[in-house]
């Protein structure tokens, strides 16, 4: 952690570790950063939550440093190493039907995978956040109308309503996004509104209205932080079921176009040759796994450590 | 999770016995929201990048040709009227013509709907009778190796593509083992033997009496079935046993066993009495997600479903299929949602 750079435990000798666990903070800074501290010293309590994150930890490594780890060129075709098997010379995880590397296509893949993530990641939580929370907060017409366009969206098959926008939109990484987005906003919609509508009615936010604040500075200085937590947690529980969405988009022929090392693209390639040559599909399918795997592991501990209430175990 | 009629009425605006205005507000929401699913295909259509006048005149049409076509599509009238023709069309079971069967998009989907429905059933079925077990011994052991085994299982679920999963059960079961049947929903010699009664081959295959058939139709569907039904497994048997450790833990089970009654009486009578129909709520929402899982496993199988339909026409650019599809998906998960909502209200006497 690169908490050192911000800290300084000035007064008298105390370590960082005594200064972050302090009962009493003397500054704003010093609260926030304490109560992350103890939020990640009970995250790290929980083993499974750590492996998740070690394994994302390791995919956003690769998807960074790519051109340096990966063995070969992800598109270089070589059509005399065709269908090579697991542990051939110079291609640990064989060849596909191009005689393309599937290592260093996977390696690649990783950066479309995170790429995918990160933007849906971006726009749906944010646009369910803005619906939710002006929902809750104005009531009334503007509360019906939201809500029942939130619904309509509910009301929809994901996969399918995805289906149909790709198909309006054209297939591509971009729509992609934008499909899966469309449809993986309500519940965040729904979520927001309901903490929204528990903290509304709150002395404090009374206080701030008669301190004269507008409903856009409540909703984004004082609704906004405290949903914050449990979007957190809903987002990291909801990325294995992106990525599994992405991946199907991808399978499909719809989501990232070849060349392209998408993971779901490259089980689609490999599917034909399954019965003969069944490692080219198999590994893309065991790198999703591993990641959507990881997502999940991650999201239960963060669950147990952010919003408690909701714990399974 | 759709939530109907959440707007309770907070003053009396019609004068009506409070049953009959719950039904009325339910009703209108259930509109509401089949209009705006119309809408938002209605919209999809209107988008889209192929011009539906070429699909139908085709490249080499005249122009007095293409515009008759236009006006015969009713493109020249404003959205607002071609809105109400294509809910009026709906609502008479009319999606068009699909380009790639030249056939009725309704009746398209009324020959495949079986094949999908027989899928669905028999996943849904697997995931019950596996998952409910499952995650009551996981709740009542908590923290044991059973209850280690079901979060795994869950995990795995939650965790794994469902196409690439068809995939290895296919290489593994069927390319490897030969256990069983492979892609398709009969072998190519019964294929049209059976006389089409339901369309759903395990059933008319019983009533044809025709065993040797029902076991080769067997051994198509269990594999994509039991993949499918996995999903569905895992969702279900984590419901269970966070539903039972809510009751478990309620101060009358205490009471129950302080009174001297047997384990296995306080867990089926008393516990699981009470999440039954929270149990039902979660059932039939997995269901209509296996609708959507369906999807994706049908192309794996080669099964002849709504799936496969819509994939197909989606990716030969036929969007009357592809819209139609996503409308008849989409009516069937409303379905489903007001079906188990119902069921919450007529069966929990809290929500009353």
């Amino acid at each position: 952690m690169s908490m050192t750079s911000q800290t300084p435990p000035s007064s008298g000798g105390q370590s960082l570790r005594q200064w972050l666990l302090s009962d009493t903070p003397t500054s704003r800074r010093q609260a926030r950063l304490s109560a992350l501290y103890q939020g990640w010293l009970a995250l790290r309590q929980n083993h499974m939550a750590m492996v998740g994150l070690a394994i994302l930890v390791v995919l956003i490594s690769i998807a960074l440093f790519a051109p340096l780890i990966a063995p070969h060129d992800p598109f270089v075709q070589d059509l005399a190493n065709r269908l090579q098997p697991l542990g051939s010379e110079g291609h640990l995880l064989g060849t596909d039907s191009l005689g393309r590397d599937i290592l260093s296509r996977l390696i690649y893949g990783a950066r479309i995978t995170l790429y995918i993530v990160a933007l849906v990641a971006l726009i749906a939580p944010v646009v369910g956040l803005l619906v939710g929370t002006i929902s809750g907060y104005a009531g009334g017409w503007a509360d019906v109308i939201l809500m029942r366009i939130t619904d309509i969206f509910l009301a929809f098959p994901r996969l399918v309503l995805a289906l149909a926008f790709v198909a309006a939109l054209g297939a591509g990484i971009e729509n992609a996004v934008l499909a899966i987005s469309l449809t993986a906003w309500p519940p965040y919609a729904r979520m927001a509104r309901a903490e929204t509508l528990t903290i509304r009615s709150s002395d404090y936010i009374s206080a701030i209205r008669l301190q004269g604040a507008g409903p856009l500075r409540i909703i984004i200085k004082h609704i906004w932080p405290l949903c914050i937590s449990s979007l957190i947690v809903r987002v990291t529980l909801d990325m294995a079921g992106i990525i599994l969405a992405a991946a199907g988009l991808g399978f499909l022929g719809l989501g990232a176009q070849p060349p392209s090392p998408e993971w779901g693209a490259m089980i689609s390639e490999g599917r034909r040759f399954i019965l003969d040559h069944w490692w080219v599909a198999t590994m893309p399918g065991l790198a999703i796994f591993a990641v959507s795997l990881a997502f999940n592991l991650l999201g239960d501990g963060l669950r147990d450590v952010l919003d408690p209430k909701d714990s399974a175990s | 999770m759709a939530n109907f009629a959440t707007e309770t009425e907070r003053r009396p605006w019609l004068p009506l016995p409070p049953w009959a205005r719950g039904t009325l507000v339910t009703l209108s929401s259930i509109a509401v929201t089949m209009l705006g699913l119309l809408f938002v295909t209605f919209l999809i259509g209107r988008v889209m990048p192929i011009d539906p006048v070429l699909a139908i005149v085709g490249e080499r049409a005249t122009e007095e040709q293409y515009n008759a076509a236009y006006r015969e599509l009713g493109l020249d009238r404003s959205l607002a009227v071609q809105f109400f023709y294509y809910v009026s069309d709906v609502l008479r079971g009319d999606f068009g013509t699909s380009l790639l069967t030249a056939g009725d998009v309704s009746s398209d989907f009324a020959r495949l709907f079986p094949a999908t429905f027989e899928l669905a059933t028999i996943g849904i079925l697997f995931g019950c009778i596996l998952g409910v077990p499952l995650g009551v011994i996981a709740a009542v052991r908590r923290g044991s190796w059973i209850d280690q085994i079901a979060r795994v299982i869950a995990l795995v679920g939650y965790s794994m593509p469902i196409f690439w999963l068809g995939l290895m059960g296919l290489l593994l079961f069927y390319g490897i083992l030969g256990w069983v049947g492979g892609p398709g929903r009969q072998g190519i010699f019964y294929e049209d033997m059976i006389p089409s009664v339901t369309g759903m081959i395990l059933v008319d295959s019983l009533i044809a009496g025709d065993w040797a058939a029902f076991r080769d139709a067997f051994s198509h569907i269990v594999l994509p079935a039991s993949l499918l039904g996995y999903y569905s497994l895992a969702y279900i048997s984590r419901m269970t046993r966070s539903f039972m450790l809510e009751q478990l833990s309620a101060e009358y089970i205490t009471t129950a066993r302080v009174k001297g009654m047997s384990e296995w009486a306080v867990i089926w009578s008393h516990a699981f009495r009470n999440i039954r129909v929270q149990l039902i709520t979660v059932i039939a929402l997995s269901y209509a997600n296996l609708l959507e899982g369906s999807v994706l496993t049908e192309i794996i199988f080669a099964w002849p479903g709504i799936g496969s339909y819509i994939t197909t026409a989606l990716l030969s650019a036929d969007m009357n299929a592809v819209l139609g599809g996503t409308v008849v998906v989409g009516l069937v998960f409303i379905c489903l949602n007001i079906f188990s909502d119902l069921l919450y209200k007529v069966f929990d006497p809290r929500s009353k």
